[in-house]
């Protein structure tokens, strides 16, 4: 084979060496048996199989792994871009970077008692790998596992946007399964702790066109304004999606069709999706889990502004 | 092999792209061409993604053609491609991840692209390397095109934009365009493929596929009793 001896002269040493070797000599013997085998036998059928996965799998994996530092920083780059967009704060063509630590804090938040705390760096924490770590979080009772998402961190991350040292905004990190994903997202607030700014989801993977549609601009836009927990006895609510609210509960779900803003009761509907039932239900769902009891409404009702002071 | 673009590898370079057309005459990998092409950004890379995808599998399951068991034929041709779209959707997320994320699971779905596949088996496994990875490059070439001409008609009509740059003023921003909606959704992209196919197939007769057989016009009596 005149190719191989081309290629010792450049790497002779090495050549050398497994000339000797007699494991390599071994190989290279049952290398040229199987190639001389005839295709359809068995031994070869096996043995290309086999060579063809070792080398595939290689490949993969080292194309996985050499590029997961780059795809890590763009996962968090996307992260921070999606909170300054449910803030407002985002500008076409500006630093991300700069801007978010610039405008943002985030801050752990304990569910149960809805306070901060302060033991645990904030920018550090990651709350969807606490979630998965048996240590930092709970499993959710069946019954009121409405957002299906069977367990949760027991500290949440949230971002807060200030100005001049109060309030503009919260941020909450919602998540819940749709049709087929779960879908993790932001709830940005006013400082009232029940108006809604805006909302987002930055990983979800449900049917583009129809469900995919929860990340459609137009969509998101009709969330401002919506209301969250029940002011007073919440008329018209879509039967069947969720009961009657009481007050103080969440109420704020999507409904079949178009909302009519003429009616009682409209300040906590949003359209549902067109063709995405499922994903629709998912949405309201995973928005009446986190601001119930469950979620952040402990820790809402500790930061939240009401006019003229704090409650 | 002295000249690098023989007879040989030149028609199997240039003949996808009008004349063996893998979308307009084999009617192959329409999926994608529906899905991604509502902008010229994603229908590019996801063309680029192709092509290299065909080409880089051809010649590799080119050069082992003569050691493939046919038993494990498919197998082999897939685990090949299978690794390199998983190579190219890895590339995607570490490089263009606002594409990426545009292109969700089109990118994994190469995999089972029509071309990707009936290149490695019609053409690979039975002709070397070189001429097989310009075979995978011209029919990839060929995708492109459609993929590119489809996607200037949706996104210039759908949205006045071309590579996200404004052509059209929209009449929301002040301007006199009204986007047209229907060319975002998918089924526009099966009537602009269509005028092309009639298009290449007026130019070109011979794509035309023969009539395989006759509607007769009923003859009186018949259609009632028998």
């Amino acid at each position: 084979m005149p190719n191989e001896k081309k290629q010792c002269q450049h790497l002779a040493p090495i050549c050398a060496a497994l000339e000797k070797n007699e494991q390599y000599q071994k190989a290279k013997a049952y290398a040229e048996r199987v190639l001389a085998l005839g295709n359809d036998s068995l031994e070869k059928t096996i043995a290309i199989a086999v060579t063809l996965c070792l080398v595939c799998a290689v490949l993969v994996s080292f194309a996985a792994v050499a590029l997961k530092p780059l795809q890590l920083t763009n996962k968090e780059l996307d992260m921070k871009k999606n909170i300054l967009d449910v803030a407002g704060l985002l500008e076409a063509g500006g630093n991300i970077e700069a801007a978010f630590n610039e405008r943002i804090e985030a801050k752990v938040v304990d569910l149960a008692s809805g306070e901060y705390v302060d033991s645990i760096d904030a920018n550090a924490y990651d709350q969807r790998k606490a979630a998965k770590d048996p240590a930092q979080s709970l499993a959710i009772p069946k019954d009121k596992d409405i957002a299906h998402i069977r367990i949760k961190a027991k500290y949440a991350k949230v971002y807060l946007v200030k100005e001049a040292g109060t309030i503009k905004s919260i941020i909450l990190p919602i998540s819940g399964y749709g049709l087929w994903s779960t879908l993790y997202g932001f709830l940005s607030l006013d400082p009232d702790g029940q108006t809604v700014q805006s909302i987002n989801f930055y990983d979800q993977a449900e049917t583009p066109g129809l469900g995919g549609e929860v990340v459609n601009p137009n969509w998101r836009a009709l969330w401002k304004g919506k209301k969250v927990y029940a002011e007073s006895d919440v008329p018209s609510m879509e039967k069947g999606l969720i009961a009657e609210a009481d007050m103080g509960d969440p109420a704020l779900s999507l409904i079949k069709g178009v909302v009519d803003n003429s009616k009682p009761g409209s300040q906590y509907q949003v359209d549902g999706l067109a063709g995405a039932s499922l994903t629709s239900n998912g949405v309201s769902n995973l928005i009446r889990y986190w601001m119930s009891k469950e979620g952040f409404s402990t820790y809402l009702s500790k930061v939240r502004v009401v006019k003229g002071g704090v409650s | 092999m002295s000249a690098v673009l023989n007879s040989e590898t030149k028609k199997v370079l240039v003949d996808p792209l009008v004349s063996n057309n893998p979308i307009t005459l084999q009617v192959l990998g329409i999926c994608s061409a529906l899905a991604v092409t509502s902008q010229m950004s994603t229908s590019l890379i996801m063309a680029l993604a192709l092509t290299l995808v065909t080409a880089f599998s051809s010649a590799a399951i080119s050069a082992i053609r003569n050691h493939i068991p046919s038993s494990i034929r498919i197998i082999v041709q897939m685990t090949i491609i299978a690794s390199l779209v998983i190579v190219v959707d890895q590339i995607l997320k570490a490089f263009a991840f606002e594409i990426s994320k545009q292109l969700s699971v089109f990118v994994g779905l190469i995999i089972t692209n029509c071309i990707v596949m009936g290149r490695a088996e019609g053409y690979a496994m039975k002709n070397p390397p070189l001429e097989s990875f310009m075979d995978g490059i011209g029919n990839g070439l060929g995708y492109s095109l459609i993929l590119v001409t489809v996607a200037f008609f949706r996104e210039i009509f759908g949205s006045g934009k071309l590579l996200g740059m404004e052509i059209f003023p929209l009449v929301k921003d002040g301007g006199w365009y009204d986007p047209n909606g229907l060319m975002l959704l998918p089924p526009s992209a099966f009537f602009i493929i269509g005028l092309i196919i009639w298009g290449v197939r007026e130019w070109k007769p011979e794509q035309s596929e023969k009539v395989e057989y006759k509607i007769l016009p009923i003859a009186h009596g018949e259609g009632g009793h028998h």
